[in-house]
């Protein structure tokens, strides 16, 4: 069996005359976390909708959850889940009515649903406000409440896009060890971020410029190749080398 | 000298506390970071300094002036900019700056030496319209409208969110030089390690501050030991520690976990032992330095559970 839940080989992404990802390979463990990262303008965000079934790649091609991303995309979707910090919830439904409507769209049964959103709730301690609007919940618990419903159809992947932007850091390391009782159960997480302290949580790391994985590994392995203390140090050297800024 | 000194300013929305007796003052000249979460009240603070609200109980004296009584010779003597980009979008970059500088009645000519350093990167695209910028772009020329009629004190809120790494440094390096001019800054900021461009930093939480002072002094004045623990399987580690009786608090930093032991010489030997008997993670333990972070963690009091 394939261990690799995510085969990319020579991924390619054009937009007219711009090449937005170029030849791209990589592959992801199942129960890894990977944290996907690069400038803004790097191709990040084309690479991402192409892994997710919503944007076919120019040339390359993949698998996703043991799927080819060129032709069994709606395979894909089901079986990944999806959180953004700009858009994972409805401020004005409740946390209720969200894991409802996302179960919905998941295709889970009114009674799955149900009972998954009881423990859900209880887990996150906000049962007490399950019929509050979503607006009036703390920044922490509505990240966390998002992570739990993009998990709640069980998928094989959860595709993370900077997920803890303005907590504490109280909350931001809640919101890392859901990360990590997430991968421990085997689900993978790729996670985008802008903070390179949070990267060092990765297990493996890449780092994109240019529309190209310019250098992949774990977080240590990067800072002993590119001589840097920090992810930050190594994700400058090779931003600052970058032609697109 | 102090550039602002407040004493006891409160604020609430409704029932909500916005600010809570926030003493506080800032010396001319420096770098000043409001570090704290979203929903603190930081942005409340900005605004209450630079008159855009006025306090419920408590003032300030801002560049000598008062903010309740003598705002209107204040806002000559302030920049702002405000967290969400709030230039005219269907106005060009010059347009803009050009509006800016007619309600401050100076000209960009007499003031260019002032927001040269950040406008120059903003140069080739001059005649774009503000609305077409990218992010980066946006927060620079916002910037440059802040300073254009060359205040002495400068108010940036959450001036780096959802900025990438690079331009951050950038950015940092900017205000550097427009310190450089004597300008005063104050900065907010929901990531501690933004900390280390600052002279001067407040924890703010709840509304008020927990703690004020230089990077190193706050770092000085954590007076409990801390380790770090590298292993393979943090999440089992971590949750092992927890459990641990001498564990006072643990979490996970970057890519180890840091731990403070409830005694000030903890026995490491026995809980190395009893890390390998309940998980089977072998594990390497030192003793480290702290860092803002370790600070904020412990001062505000809030354990992971």
């Amino acid at each position: 069996m394939n261990e690799n839940i995510i085969d990319i080989k020579n991924l390619t992404k054009k937009f007219g005359a711009f090449t937005a990802v170029n030849n791209i390979s990589f592959s992801v463990k199942k129960g890894e976390i990977f944290g996907f990262l690069g400038a803004n303008g790097a191709g990040k965000s084309t690479a991402i909708k192409m892994l997710c079934g919503l944007s076919r790649p120019t040339s390359g091609n993949g698998t996703v959850a043991g799927f080819d991303i060129l032709c069994e995309y709606e395979q894909i979707k089901s079986r990944i889940g999806y959180m953004s910090q700009k858009f994972s919830l409805y401020d004005d439904l409740t946390p209720m009515e969200n894991i409802t409507l996302f179960g919905g769209i998941y295709g889970l049964k009114r009674k799955d649903i149900a009972n998954k959103a009881s423990t859900l709730l209880e887990n996150l301690g906000i049962a007490d406000k399950s019929k509050q609007l979503v607006q009036s919940l703390p920044l922490g618990e509505k990240q966390k409440l998002a992570f739990s419903i993009s998990i709640l159809h069980n998928p094989q992947i959860v595709f993370l896009d900077e997920p803890t932007g303005g907590v504490d850091p109280s909350s931001r390391r809640k919101f890392w060890e859901m990360i990590y009782e997430t991968a421990s159960k085997g689900i993978t997480v790729f996670v985008t971020t802008h903070y390179m302290e949070e990267a060092e949580y990765c297990d493996r790391i890449s780092i994109m410029a240019d529309g190209e994985i310019k250098t992949l590994g774990s977080p240590q392995e990067l800072k002993n190749n590119y001589m840097a203390t920090s992810i930050d140090e190594v994700f400058r050297k090779i931003a600052t080398k970058a032609i697109r800024n | 000298m102090e550039a602002i000194k407040s004493e006891n300013i409160c604020k609430r929305f409704g029932t909500k506390v916005a600010l809570n007796n926030v003493t506080f003052s800032v010396e001319k000249g420096c770098i000043f970071g409001i570090i704290g979460p979203d929903g603190a009240g930081k942005s409340t603070l900005l605004r209450t300094l630079s008159t855009l609200t006025t306090p419920d109980k408590g003032t300030a004296i801002v560049n000598g002036y008062d903010i309740k009584t003598e705002y209107k010779e204040l806002r000559k003597h302030i920049g702002y900019m405000p967290e969400i980009f709030s230039l005219y979008q269907d106005l060009t970059v010059e347009e803009n700056l050009e509006f800016y500088a007619s309600i401050f009645n100076v000209s960009i000519q007499e003031n260019y030496s002032v927001i040269e350093p950040v406008f120059c990167k903003l140069e080739p695209f001059r005649k774009r319209m503000a609305g077409k910028l990218s992010g980066g772009m946006k927060q620079k020329l916002a910037l440059s409208c802040a300073l254009i009629h060359q205040p002495d004190i400068l108010f940036l809120d959450e001036p780096t969110r959802g900025v990438d790494p690079v331009s951050r440094k950038e950015f940092r390096d900017i205000l550097t030089t427009i310190k450089a001019r004597g300008i005063t800054i104050v900065l907010s900021t929901s990531y501690m390690d933004e900390a280390s461009m600052c002279d001067c930093i407040g924890f703010f939480n709840d509304g008020h501050f927990l703690q004020t002072g230089s990077p190193n002094e706050i770092i000085s004045s954590f007076s409990k030991p801390i380790y770090s623990v590298r292993c393979l399987s943090k999440y089992k580690v971590l949750m092992a520690s927890r459990q641990w009786e001498d564990t006072e608090s643990c979490y996970i930093n970057g890519d180890t976990i840091h731990i403070i032991f409830t005694q000030s010489i903890p026995d490491t030997y026995s809980f190395e032992k009893y890390i390998l008997d309940t998980t089977n993670e072998t594990i390497k333990i030192s003793k480290t330095e702290p860092t803002i972070e370790d600070c904020f963690m412990t001062i505000s009091n809030i354990q992971p559970q």
